[in-house]
């Protein structure tokens, strides 16, 4: 215990974290942010370009047709929304367990949470085939007189994905209010000083402010809690209300919130390693942190561990012939180097992170997250492509691959996502600045006296 | 600009360089009868809100309202399509089937609980102000960084500018500032 890495490195004092996490924001832009901003615009600009294929020529430009109706859309659409779990988590979950080391990474992890989700919804409204009336999936009073089919999982999801978006969006903006008026008190630029102005909206930090503030934040938290939970129950009700071998499982909901906050950690620590070694902000995001999700991500990686051997389990012990022709097929058929791949990136590889030696080491642990992250993605196609391919009459079994558009696609959801990523830290400050003040020794001496 | 009159002041505003200090300044301004003032913090400190005597805060019973709201629209909206205006047969199951009627429920429960808890947040902060007489106050950029800020203002009974003044300095500040209106 007592070799323990600090949350936040001795020294600092509330005017030098104040000054070094506004000065990321404040400062000029460093050279190598246009070139990195640069290249996921570009990635950005394929992505409308294959959409605007996409809507001219249709869906038949992705390689799903009868019997795999689902393929990779679907695929990043799940790994995407599993990716922003890990911020919700991080910024709710730990918050109410009062684990004080998640105040130098909620912010950016709360804006992974947002961008990924912006990034997973393209996905089910690309995939509509007639995106242009993806209206009709929300109840509105047509002239056609035609409402949703409320018993359906695919509408839960129109509302757990637009609420958790929506929340999301609150949350974090709500917790950048105290930094936007940090950032309009510190900026010098006159245009800068009106806009980090209008957005802080005349917020002076008083107590009474603080007061109300404090509560909503808890309330929220209260609120993110069950809804992150619920957000991936109901994408795995997608699944697990069909009837398809491999998809209809009791075990579906826990075992994908599980695979969610494993992706999500993941794909934090993708983050989070580079932008603190590019930042200098290793006074902040400290090895305490790295192992910390580390530590996590090992968890969350036993229970999706747990979840592969349960299914296999019950397709035996379930006695049901289609289900344990599914589990032999994931095992030994046409896809079983996508199964075995899966089985070593998210059952095996994590494994190493028992050691403590690994989870001291940041490019290790780079390392690792980037296998999850490609773990998590396979284990998506699996489910989806493998239980679809051959379900039960065999003249309509087939077999499915993408193709280069769902290659770009995927690649333009990528670039989306650290282009917004790149206007974030740019723009906004990447770690609480009040946050991060509150669990300085000058502000823990105060709580201490009482 | 002209030097206003005494009795044109917003109020008095006196810095500090710790939290300590001001929760002290506070509580002493609290005791000698001062009602109608307010303290800026760059964090919350959750002892500074009773040093001030502020009620508990009525974010969660908007939070509530907005919770019942959600629950009752959500489940009356999927009750009234799915029983009411449009009724379909699917699967030989009721019309009114609520198991199935519970996550769309839940979801819009959470989303205007939580449109309430900011927004209601926001209204009871007064927020957005565009413009607050504290920030006439050169210093008071400082509370967004490392200082404490204790404001008494004159629409309190007992404000009197200089013996405000005269009280203020007596809490060893590291300054006593005017706020213009």
């Amino acid at each position: 215990m007592k070799d323990r890495p600090p949350i936040i490195a001795p020294g600092y004092t509330s005017a030098s974290v104040t000054d070094k996490i506004s000065a990321v924001v404040l400062r000029g832009t460093p050279r190598w942010w246009f070139a990195a901003f640069g290249a996921a615009f570009l990635l950005v600009m394929l992505l409308l370009f294959t959409l605007g294929h996409l809507f001219l020529r249709g869906i038949g430009i992705y390689g799903v047709n009868i019997p795999v109706g689902w393929g990779w859309d679907i695929t990043n659409f799940v790994w995407w929304i599993g990716i922003g779990h890990a911020g919700t988590l991080i910024s709710a979950i730990l918050l109410l367990l009062r684990q004080d080391w998640r105040n130098s990474i909620n912010r950016f992890a709360e804006a992974m949470t947002l961008f990924a989700v912006a990034c997973a919804g393209i996905y089910p409204v690309a995939h509509l085939g007639r995106p242009w009336v993806l209206y009709w999936l929300l109840p509105y009073p047509s002239t056609m007189g035609v409402w949703p089919q409320f018993r359906s999982p695919l509408v839960w999801d129109v509302f757990a994905v637009s609420t958790y978006a929506t929340i999301s969006l609150l949350f974090w903006f709500v917790g950048l209010i105290p930094d936007l008026a940090t950032l309009r008190d510190r900026s010098r630029h006159r245009f800068a000083r009106i806009v980090y102005g209008i957005l802080a909206m005349g917020w002076r930090g008083s107590a009474r402010h603080w007061h109300n503030y404090e509560s909503a934040y808890l309330m929220l938290a209260g609120l993110a809690t069950p809804l992150v939970v619920s957000v991936h129950s109901v994408v795995s009700f997608d699944f697990a209300v069909g009837v398809v071998p491999g998809w209809h499982s009791t075990i579906f909901p826990p075992y994908f919130v599980a695979g969610a906050i494993f992706s999500g950690f993941a794909m934090v620590l993708t983050l989070a390693i580079p932008l603190r070694a590019l930042f200098g902000l290793e006074d902040f995001i400290t090895d305490r942190h790295l192992q910390n999700m580390a530590k996590v991500m090992l968890a969350t990686g036993l229970i999706v561990t747990y979840g592969y051997l349960i299914e296999i389990f019950m397709a035996w012990y379930g006695d049901n012939r289609y289900d344990m022709y599914m589990s032999v097929n994931r095992m030994l058929g046409p896809y079983a180097f996508q199964f075995w791949s899966l089985i070593a990136c998210n059952v095996i590889a994590p494994q190493v992170l028992w050691i403590k030696r690994v989870r001291r080491s940041p490019a290790f642990l780079f390392v690792i997250a980037i296998v999850v992250n490609i773990g998590m993605w396979l284990e998506r196609y699996v489910i989806i492509v493998t239980s679809l391919h051959r379900d039960f009459l065999p003249s309509s079994w087939g077999m499915y691959s993408g193709t280069i558009w769902d290659y770009s696609t995927f690649l333009g959801t990528i670039g989306l996502f650290l282009a917004l990523m790149f206007l974030f830290i740019r723009f906004l400050p990447m770690i609480s600045i009040f946050e991060m003040r509150a669990i300085l020794p000058e502000a823990r001496a105060e709580e201490v006296k009482e | 600009m002209t030097r206003r009159q005494p009795h044109r002041l917003y109020g008095m505003m006196a810095e500090f360089a710790t939290p300590g200090d001001l929760v002290a300044a506070a509580e002493a301004a609290r005791s000698a009868g001062y009602r109608r003032m307010d303290a800026f913090t760059p964090f919350p400190i959750e002892r500074l809100s009773e040093a001030l005597g502020h009620r508990p805060s009525r974010v969660p019973m908007l939070v509530l309202i907005g919770g019942i709201i959600g629950a009752l629209a959500g489940y009356g909206l999927q009750y009234w399509i799915s029983a009411v205006t449009y009724p379909l047969n699917v699967g030989g199951r009721p019309y009114n089937s609520w198991p199935a009627f519970i996550p769309v429920t839940f979801e819009v429960t959470i989303l205007i609980a939580g449109i309430f808890t900011v927004f209601g947040m926001l209204a009871l902060n007064g927020l957005p102000t565009p413009y607050h007489p504290v920030f006439n106050v050169a210093r008071f950029a400082l509370a967004s960084r490392d200082r404490y800020f204790l404001c008494i203002e004159s629409k309190d009974p007992k404000f009197d500018e200089a013996a405000t003044r005269a009280f203020l300095a007596d809490l060893r500040p590291s300054g006593v500032f005017d706020v213009e209106p």
